[in-house]
């Protein structure tokens, strides 16, 4: 019992921090512009093959600079031409340029990398494992990613605290017509605010990629998972978010790990009823719906409390 | 107006066209090109188009050349049925299909009503890879024929395989929450009941099909148990994931799948160092001991830049060529009763018979581990230097299995 | 944006516009009665049933984003559940050999999604924005994940599946054959367009306007935004039920991919991008994304790529929808100032077809190049033939790129001078008579 609880615990840190490092970037773009990115998932998975190409050149730790980077500065230009265009057409304009570009983008991965996974590895100075708790081993890389995700979680934090660009960021998103007077760029805040998004879901990308598949179709099965997390978190709020991936992480790890159903609680339903939709209910096991566990929060909290777990502003 | 003109190019090609002039063979090629699915259907794509070379270049079938036409069913069974309508509009007859086992259902489904509604325009439904046992069971068709092994079948191999290997003692089985991966474990606790009542089933786990992105509490679960072997019926992402999570928390254990070996599989499983230790059933490999199998092997690899999934394909075609040529026809109706029985040398050796019961095609089942190679085994798989090896062949009459099927003929 | 909106509702018309207006209906009817006779293949009866499918889904989509101002992501949640329904209720009446013939099923699909959209909506519509949109994802990923779960209702991954000729027929119609399906689903898209219209004018379609423009307001005259929303909501659900079993009488199978995402994904795309703030625009849409979404995939290998650029040019250039660019001569039209802007635009276009030709050529080369670089040079997309290996190609394809951009971007400027001028003068005008 002690075993799974602990195991389980680990683990579902570890995929909670996995999660954080993915919704990082949206949290910043979604709650700060408004913006539903349907796209991020994409510049994800831009991340991961940026992040396998360079590794290939420079090796994995290049990689991991560059590739945000040359995301980040895709992000900026996108929102440079396109969203700031669509901007004034209002959010479903955005969200469905968003959807655009995630189907362009899938496409064109495809057309350069090709349908199948690519060969993207963890880097042999990480390859090994960093501990072993009750004879399961946990590998180095996990740990790596779980540093990252806690650097950027307070770099961010501290970014957007106590330096001058995140206070005027800050202003720019709720008064952007002041900040104009006072005489600083819009525009160029809002650029900045997108590129530095989508660079961190590149971030996510050259990490997960080696951790996960990284496939053209990477982006598509990541699904709405993200979106619940800053939505949970509360928008706006990026400690929130560092929360909801924890929680979401932990729940979904501990009902994995359990095999209880009605059934196992109150005993068989009786042969009658064998057929019916009635013994499918009794028959599923808590680990069976555990994926959808997430959906089920971000409901509940949107009705029982719709700014959010931390949020300040409703959603 | 350029959209008019845009739709104009787009409605035209779709309304018109109903030219029925039949001076190639159509085999409609319903599979996935776009989205997740597209690197499985695009690899069968070639395979049928090599294929359909292969024949034309021996003088077609009856003469008239073959000709593959690809539609693209975005894996979803409404697509499908739509693209199958398109195909019969464009003179199709001969559909072909293998990703989904419900999109495979969805086609059985409208090939048969649509053959009772319209005699004497027949279609023939070849499935070359959707294993779902009820397609030749409970839902069988005559307009349906399969080639690739139900996954009863495979299950029944495996287990007529772990019969002989006294080592396998505790077995977990983890599987995709859906149809195909429900009845893997059902099988599989039903046969090894009988078959190896020793062998104790220490978990049998049913998770999300393509949701899940981390498998390490899955893993968690497994080296728990203790279990010394796993059977597993996953593919695609699933398989990955769930072997790279085994191997980063270090377990040890034997992976019996269904699928380890298509697109991507073979790069996850050198990844991850598990050398020899993931086994796959299938109906053939590259490295098996035949001559002429491997030098199809060669050339195909030359020209496609793939291996071959899908040594079934072959048979599929071949055995289509050589029913019409016995039927001296190509009406639908006619080769079908051509293929009811027939016998046929498989691709890589061994006899194969299409059960006129139904429609199922039983061929020797092939058990291989796949790990770093011998000089026994010549071929790799995508470029990571590890390949197939065999671990053991089940002839075509250890594969035999009752069906429930009650065939209603025209 | 708002002067588009206000036309969804139009005020009620002169004596002399009524015939007009019921002529249009007339005339629809009569083109839905003639179209099969123009394209009889099985393929195009296809298209055309799944055409009025989409209408009818995208309309019901309509009374949520375009009329009441609610985004939401499930709405095939409500389509679905209406297919599943209906393909039960075929399979009980075929059982129970009970008196309801097949046209009639459909109800049951719209009882369904009517029935499912009160239990659902209710909690959803307290909320707007997007709260709402959020807890729409997170309700339809809850449905379509129990589908999978509970499979003595959903049928699992294979879903359900029905024969239709099996049913009661009515005036020796088996509706086997496709072109009987063409004539139901003619018949209810048909009925569902003409209520959803009647919708739009009722007292109740007001203040589904006054909700999205204005709750705050809404509430101050007396009336609870909440409430309205529901309703509308439960509308919503009724007309995508109908569509959901008309889709599911079509295929005769429903199964999980009508709850899904991409179908949520689709209605939203097709609605858009015909412009939600038109009556009109939805169908519009609904039979543009439905011929895209058939016939891009046989033109070309890469058609998402087109696909996700035309969405985005579509948003980009045209946010009113196709709809609302063709409306945005309405004015110049009336002011009869049309023909001063159509030279600029034949000038724009000429440059604009280079660049878009440019694009593709270039787009289908290197897809050649990166995608199937064993095969013959010698490709065909769009139903066009050549020759990927040709340098001329290549240098054809960066010149109208290039060209055609630079060119296509001034002349775009002068389509703007001449459009202000035109509108200006229709405006002297109207202001003049």
């Amino acid at each position: 019992m002690l075993e799974l609880i602990v195991i389980s615990t680990l683990n579902g840190i570890l995929f909670g921090m996995l999660l954080f490092l993915m919704a990082s970037g949206l949290t910043v773009i979604f709650s700060m512009l408004g913006v539903l990115n349907f796209a991020h998932a994409s510049f994800y998975m831009l991340g991961a093959f940026f992040g396998f190409q360079i590794s290939r050149w420079f090796g994995f730790w290049p990689a991991l600079i560059i590739a945000p980077l040359l995301a980040g500065g895709l992000g900026a230009l996108v929102e440079r031409f396109g969203l700031r265009q669509v901007h004034k057409n209002g959010h479903v304009a955005e969200l469905l340029f968003t959807f655009g570009l995630a189907f362009a983008i899938e496409e064109i991965v495809q057309i350069i990398w090709g349908k199948s996974p690519v060969d993207f590895r963890v880097p042999p100075l990480l390859d090994f494992p960093a501990f072993t708790i009750f004879s399961t081993n946990y590998p180095a890389f996990k740990m790596f990613m779980l540093l990252v995700s806690v650097i950027i979680f307070i770099g961010l934090l501290l970014v957007l605290k106590r330096t001058r660009i995140g206070l005027i960021v800050q202003a720019a998103l709720t008064h952007p017509h002041m900040v104009g007077h006072l005489g600083h760029n819009v525009g160029r805040i809002f650029m900045l605010v997108f590129g530095v998004g989508t660079a961190l879901a590149a971030v996510a990308g050259v990490i997960a990629g080696p951790a996960l598949v990284t496939q053209s179709n990477m982006a598509g099965l990541l699904g709405p998972i993200l979106f619940v997390v800053v939505v949970v978190g509360g928008l706006g709020s990026l400690p929130g978010a560092f929360i909801a991936s924890l929680l979401i992480g932990l729940i979904q790890t501990f009902a994995v790990s359990m095999d209880g159903s009605l059934a196992g609680a109150f005993g068989p339903l009786s042969p009658d009823y064998a057929a019916t939709w009635l013994s499918d209910i009794w028959n599923v096991t808590i680990a069976q719906i555990a994926p959808i566990m997430p959906y089920l929060l971000l409901v509940l909290i949107l009705i029982f409390r719709p700014m959010g777990l931390l949020g300040t502003r409703d959603t | 107006m350029r959209k008019l003109a845009l739709i104009a190019s787009i409605a035209l090609p779709m309304l018109g066209g109903t030219a029925m002039a039949q001076e190639t063979v159509k085999i409609g090629y319903i599979d996935p090109l776009s989205g997740g699915g597209a690197s499985v259907g695009e690899g069968g794509l070639k395979t049928f188009q090599f294929l359909a070379e292969e024949l034309n270049a021996k003088g077609g079938i009856l003469g008239k050349k073959v000709e593959i036409v690809p539609l693209d069913n975005k894996t979803n069974p409404q697509e499908s049925l739509i693209q199958a309508q398109k195909a019969i509009d464009s003179g199709v007859r001969y559909l072909t299909q293998g990703n989904g086992s419900s999109v495979a259902g969805a086609l059985t489904d409208f090939v048969t009503k649509y053959n009772e509604r319209n005699p004497g325009k027949e279609v023939l439904y070849f499935n070359y890879a959707a294993v779902d046992p009820v397609l030749t069971n409970e839902k069988c068709s005559f307009y349906h024929f399969r080639w690739d092994a139900s996954s009863d079948i495979k299950m029944e191999a495996l287990t007529n395989y772990m019969k002989t290997t006294p080592s396998i003692k505790k077995v977990y089985l983890i599987n995709q929450d859906y149809s195909f991966g429900q009845s893997v474990r059902t099988q599989a606790r039903a046969m090894l009941k009988t078959k190896r009542a020793d062998v104790e089933i220490v978990g049998d786990e049913l998770h999300p099909l393509l949701k899940i992105t981390d498998f390490a509490p899955y893993i968690a679960k497994i080296k728990a148990s203790g279990a010394d072997s796993v059977v597993t019926g996953n593919w695609g992402q699933d398989i990955a994931l769930l072997l790279k999570a085994a191997a980063d928390a270090g377990l040890k254990v034997n992976w019996y799948t269904y699928y380890a070996g298509g697109a991507g599989g073979p790069t996850a499983i050198k990844q991850t160092g598990l050398n020899h230790q993931v086994f796959q059933i299938t109906e053939g490999f590259a490295n098996i001991d035949h001559k002429t199998s491997a030098d199809f092997e060669k050339t195909f690899r030359a020209k496609v830049n793939l291996s071959l999934w899908y040594p079934r394909a072959v048979n599929e075609m071949r055995m289509f060529a050589a029913a019409a040529e016995k039927a001296k026809s190509l009406e639908p109706v006619k080769v079908a009763q051509a293929l009811e029985d027939a016998k046929f040398e498989v691709f890589n050796g061994g006899d194969g018979v299409m059960r006129k019961d139904d429609h199922q095609f039983f061929q020797p089942i092939y058990i291989s581990s796949f790990g770093e190679r011998t000089e026994k085994e010549p071929f790799d798989e995508e470029n990571t230097g590890w390949g197939w090896k065999l671990a053991a062949k089940v002839d075509t009459k250890d594969t035999m299995l009752p069906t429930t099927c009650k065939m209603e003929r025209p | 944006m708002s002067d588009a909106t206000a036309t969804i509702a139009p005020p009620r018309p002169a004596a002399s516009d009524r015939l007009k207006f019921y002529g249009i209906w007339i005339a629809t009817a009569l083109v839905l009665l003639v179209l099969p006779k123009l394209f009889s293949s099985g393929g195009s009866l296809t298209t055309f049933s799944l055409i009025g499918i989409s209408i009818i889904f995208s309309l019901s989509y309509n009374i949520l984003l375009g009329q009441t101002g609610m985004l939401s992501f499930g709405h095939a949640v409500y389509y679905g559940l209406g297919g599943f329904l209906a393909i039960h209720a075929i399979n009980i009446i075929a059982k129970n050999k009970f008196a309801i013939p097949l046209p009639l099923v459909p109800l049951v699909g719209g009882a369904a999604g009517l029935l499912f959209a009160m239990l659902l909506g209710w909690v959803s519509t307290r909320r707007s924005g997007t709260a709402f949109a959020m807890i729409s994802l997170g309700v339809a990923e809850l449905v379509a994940s129990s589908a999978l779960i509970l499979r003595t209702f959903f049928g699992g991954e294979a879903g359900v599946s029905a024969n239709r000729t099996k049913v009661l027929r009515l005036f020796d119609w088996s509706f086997g054959p496709q072109i009987q399906i063409y004539y139901l689903v003619a018949a209810w898209t048909l009925i569902a367009v003409i209520a959803m219209y009647a919708l739009t004018r009722t007292p109740l379609g007001r203040m589904c306007n006054a909700v999205r423009d204005n709750p705050e307001r809404v509430q101050f005259v007396g009336y609870d935004p909440h409430i309205i929303r529901y309703i509308a909501f439960c509308f919503s659900g009724l007309f995508a039920g109908i569509a959901g079993a008309l889709a599911a009488i079509n295929f005769e199978i429903a199964n999980s991919a009508y709850l899904g995402a991409v179908q949520s994904g689709t209605v939203l795309f097709a609605t858009y991008i015909g412009g939600v703030g038109f009556f009109i625009g939805p169908i519009v849409g609904a039979i543009f994304v439905t011929l895209l979404s058939l016939g891009l995939s046989d033109l070309t290998q890469v058609w998402q790529l087109y696909f996700g650029l035309i969405f985005i040019a579509v948003v980009m250039f045209a946010p009113g929808g196709i709809t609302g660019l063709l409306m945005m001569h309405r004015p110049l039209l009336k002011g009869g100032t049309l023909s001063r802007v159509l030279p600029s635009y034949l000038l724009a276009f000429i440059p604009t077809l280079a660049m878009v030709t440019g694009l593709m050529l270039a787009i289908e080369t290197i897809v050649h190049y990166t995608v199937n670089p064993n095969e013959d040079s010698h490709i065909k997309a769009f139903g066009v033939p050549f020759d990927a290996a040709n340098p001329a190609i290549w240098a054809v394809a960066g010149v109208l790129l290039i060209g055609g951009f630079i060119i296509a971007r001034k002349t775009w400027a002068r389509v703007a001078a001449s459009w202000d001028d035109a509108l200006t003068a229709a405006r002297e005008k109207g202001v003049a008579a």
